[in-house]
């Protein structure tokens, strides 16, 4: 009797593990359908004209997403100009000048702010600023895009610098160099790679964002020339194209997304590239 | 002295520093009186007085615990770093007293340098860099004189023959025992008037223990030299005074010899004699 | 060597070279890093303030009535928030109930049952299903999803479980059931990735000591790990539905944009994000934007606590380790 029990018991484990193992299937394949679809669609819209050329006017065939490419360029630059100073330097005070309480209530708005949906990032910065400034822009874009990428980076930072081994700091401070010196050029200097890492894996989170664009970029059919203007971007111009009825944008639309999740991927891709290489001596 | 006329790099005499030490000042470094030092509400050191005198090397010796490191890092103002610290007594640096409201903490340390028991040297640094980094973090901007003192630093570690060939490459790439000898250097640079070291060797196989021991004694006829160390033979080998410490009080501080022949106390007895250790 | 030996000489001592240390320096790089810090506290505060004063209009005229109020006419100026809730829980329940199981299995075969290659590589397949854009699962979800679903899935449940209300009425396409099965796709990285942590962090002495009892690999599952991690799962699945609450453009596309409350799955309906996508750029200032703003706050809150409350099962909250996003 104890046998047979046992066996059923064996049995049962084996049936568990297959389903588990079902269950990781089926969470990917629905990646396979994505990719798929993606480059059957999408690849054939990439030609030359897609990166060279503006969008052609409603129901004209071909024309391109040059404006968009360089757009969403323009705005994860303008992003990161916002988000890198204010993640990497309160990092820098979270880890190396902050208190326990004030750290936990700092960290703690932090996921507050990693919490906010996409959309309300939108209407939010649209209240502060282009009402403000009588218009969509690239400003604003970027704005919202940066206010985004600062939960990440600000915890990333702090959690590079605390690998740091205490040890450097100290041998930095015998040699009598000033606190701000020993922060900047040995601490993060130490740190940079896993920072990098951090601002890239923030900047591949907002790259494919379009609600925080709809109410702050806008978007543009043509190039923009000012950063007041408003400017195009890749999923602004997705969902644009999408909804579309004409035939050839919904493939420019399927190209675009091509591009947005090539993209998407080669960052992911860096960044593990630069883990790899990161020295042993951060583990402490 | 020329490199002609070296013999085998650790038997080097150093070349002397740029400066000759302040005469006058000359006799004791660190005149320390009724020092005391609290981490929150235990007190680590319990009323240490005694001088260092320049030039030489001062062991510092005890069982763990009883505070021969925080005595060694009250020299140079490190416990500025941790909150939770109190320091309260008298240290004077050449009659100057370290502690006072408007000496700065940083200035301290450039004049007293210290190296680790771990081998510290910064990571993404070459060797080079590290050993200049104290001369160009702290303004200095003239390409020769950060080369001549890398130079003179690196010989003064007995370093510089095994690296002088590869002072680009980063400095993780050295033996313990080099890099120990890279982070003296570095301490070197800067020209501090003491060297301050915690357990310097204690981390290294006994063949690099020689060098860094040869190297102190070459050091001590320019620098004074003050080292904690827990391995009694050592403090025998290299220091000329030695002082016992034993649950955060100073027990004895005298001639090395004397305390490990004929020490007036019989607690100093026992444990130099390993009764208890 | 003479010249050498002066030049050593004259070097000028330490002090002199050395650059006097710049006491403002220190304090003025604090004081930046500092104001850095106090800024994430600035832009809560801008977020909560921002929308608050955006639906103050609506909140004056609506009060509490809007969030039961069951009518969104902006001809008459007619707001209930009712339709736009309803939406949003039911995906995202929906979505949850799909994507947790799969998820749960997944993180337990990824712990305790592959093999080291097969789990980098399914965790590297499930960071990349993580790194498709909202708005790229939308049009994927529109363009293809659903219409195979039209084809097969929704009529075979509408033929097979007829007595269900969820599956009565006509099939659109575009409805609650579309948009929660996208969302449950893109639910699964967060959940999967912090039960697996979550998974993780049982000891293995704890595992060890069930095997040393004779259970076998399930046993050793569900006595040792699972037991001691229900809260942290708790935790795992409320961070996926706070993603699944806020989710706009993929929502957008799927869910047919209409603000109704029905028992179909097959009804298009509407969510607190979608709506504000759909309507804010045409909205006429004044009460219809103000009534967006406060579907942005509903929003707002409701994510919100969901996060708090999650982080607080993980046990994660205001801590140093940052929780995969």
């Amino acid at each position: 009797m104890a046998t047979l029990h046992h066996r059923w018991r064996k049995i049962k484990s084996s049936i568990i593990s297959a389903l588990c193992l079902l269950c990781a299937t089926i969470v990917i394949v629905p990646l396979a359908f994505v990719l798929f679809d993606l480059l059957k669609e999408g690849a054939s819209s990439l030609d030359l004209s897609f990166f060279t050329q503006l969008p052609k006017p409603a129901g004209e065939v071909g024309g391109g997403m040059a404006n968009a490419i360089i757009g969403s360029f323009t705005l994860l630059g303008l992003a990161a100009l916002v988000g890198v100073p204010i993640g990497v330097l309160g990092g820098i005070y979270l880890s190396e000048f902050g208190q326990p309480q004030f750290n936990a209530v700092v960290r703690f708005a932090a996921d507050i702010l990693n919490g906010v949906p996409s959309i309300v990032w939108g209407i939010v910065v649209y209240a502060i600023a282009v009402v403000p400034m009588h218009g969509f822009s690239a400003y604003a874009g970027g704005m919202a895009l940066g206010f985004m990428m600062v939960p990440l980076i600000i915890r990333t930072t702090e959690e590079m610098l605390g690998l740091v081994s205490n040890n450097y700091r100290e041998a930095a401070f015998a040699l009598g160099i000033p606190h701000w010196k020993i922060v900047l050029h040995i601490v993060l200097k130490t740190a940079n790679k896993g920072i990098l890492t951090g601002i890239l894996l923030a900047v591949a989170r907002i790259a494919g964002e379009a609600a925080p664009l709809m109410f702050t970029a806008l978007g543009n059919a043509g190039w923009s020339h000012k950063l007041s203007e408003p400017i195009s971007a890749l999923p602004l111009q997705i969902f644009t194209y999408f909804k579309s009825p004409y035939a050839d944008e919904k493939r420019q639309a399927w190209g675009a997304s091509l591009v947005l999740v090539l993209l998407a991927i080669s960052l992911n891709i860096g960044v593990r590239l630069i883990a790899r290489t990161r020295a042993p001596h951060l583990t402490k | 002295m020329t490199k002609d006329t070296l013999a085998p790099p650790l038997k080097t005499a150093p070349p002397p520093p740029s400066v000759p030490l302040p005469p006058a000042a000359g006799l004791v470094t660190f005149d320390v009186s009724q020092l005391n030092i609290w981490f929150g509400v235990n007190q680590v050191l319990k009323n240490v007085s005694l001088k260092i005198p320049s030039k030489a090397v001062s062991a510092i010796i005890g069982p763990s615990g009883c505070g021969k490191s925080t005595f060694l890092r009250s020299l140079n103002r490190m416990h500025d770093l941790v909150p939770a610290a109190r320091v309260e007594g008298r240290i004077t640096l050449f009659g100057q007293n370290l502690y006072d409201d408007d000496v700065d903490a940083t200035v301290v340390r450039r004049r007293v340098g210290m190296v680790f028991q771990k081998p510290n040297p910064f990571p993404t640094m070459t060797i080079a860099e590290n050993v200049t980094v104290g001369l160009r973090l702290n303004g200095v901007r003239k390409r020769n004189l950060i080369q001549e003192r890398m130079e003179r630093s690196l010989r003064m570690a007995a370093l510089w023959d095994e690296v002088k060939d590869r002072l680009n490459a980063n400095a993780l790439s050295l033996s313990g025992g080099q890099q120990q000898r890279l982070c003296i250097a570095r301490a070197l640079a800067i020209e501090p008037e003491v060297l301050l070291m915690d357990e310097p060797a204690s981390a290294l196989d006994p063949i690099a223990t020689a060098k860094i021991e040869e190297l102190i004694l070459g050091l001590k006829k320019s620098y004074t030299i003050v080292i904690v160390t827990h391995n009694m033979q050592q403090a025998a080998r290299i220091s000329d005074l030695t002082a016992f410490f034993y649950l955060g009080e100073l027990v004895e501080f005298d001639k090395t010899n004397r305390i490990f022949t004929n020490p007036a106390k019989k607690q100093t007895e026992d444990y130099v004699t390993g009764r208890f250790g | 060597m003479n010249a050498a030996a002066a030049k050593i000489k004259t070097s000028p001592p330490a002090e002199i070279i050395l650059a006097p240390p710049v006491k403002t320096a220190d304090g003025f790089f604090k004081f930046l890093t500092w104001l850095m810090a106090m800024l994430v506290l600035a832009l809560v505060v801008l977020v909560g303030w921002t929308l608050y004063r955006g639906s103050r209009p609506a909140l004056a005229k609506f009060g509490w009535s809007f969030f039961v109020h069951a009518n969104w006419d902006p001809v008459t100026e007619d707001f209930g928030a009712l339709p736009f809730i309803f939406g949003t829980f039911a995906c995202s329940f929906l979505a949850l109930i799909i994507a947790l199981p799969l998820s749960l299995g997944t993180a337990v075969f990824l712990t305790e049952l592959a093999p080291q290659r097969i789990r980098q590589t399914t965790i590297t397949l499930i960071e990349m299903l993580a790194a498709i854009p909202s708005v790229v699962y939308g049009i994927w979800g529109a363009a293809v999803l659903i219409p195979w679903l039209m084809q097969g899935p929704y009529p075979f449940l509408k033929r097979t479980l007829p007595f269900l209300p969820f599956f009565q009425g006509p099939i659109y396409g575009v409805c609650i059931l579309s948009a929660s099965l996208v969302l449950a796709i893109m639910i699964v990285p967060i959940i999967t990735s912090i039960s697996r942590e979550v998974l993780r962090s049982v000891p293995d002495s704890q595992r060890e000591a069930a095997f040393a009892l004779g259970a076998t690999r399930w046993e050793v599952t569900k006595l040792a790990v699972l037991g001691y991690s229900v809260r942290g799962l708790f935790g795992a699945a409320t961070l996926g539905l706070g993603r699944a609450l806020g989710e706009a453009m993929a929502v957008t596309l799927l869910i047919g944009n209409v603000p109704q409350i029905t028992k179909s799955l097959f009804a298009p309906g509407y969510t607190l994000a979608s709506g504000i996508v759909m309507e804010f750029a045409e909205a006429n200032p004044g009460m219809h934007v103000s009534a967006l703003f406060e579907l942005g706050l509903v929003l707002l809150l409701v994510t919100l606590t969901t996060n708090v409350l999650a982080y607080l099962l993980i046990g994660a909250l205001g801590s140093r380790k940052p929780s995969a996003h």
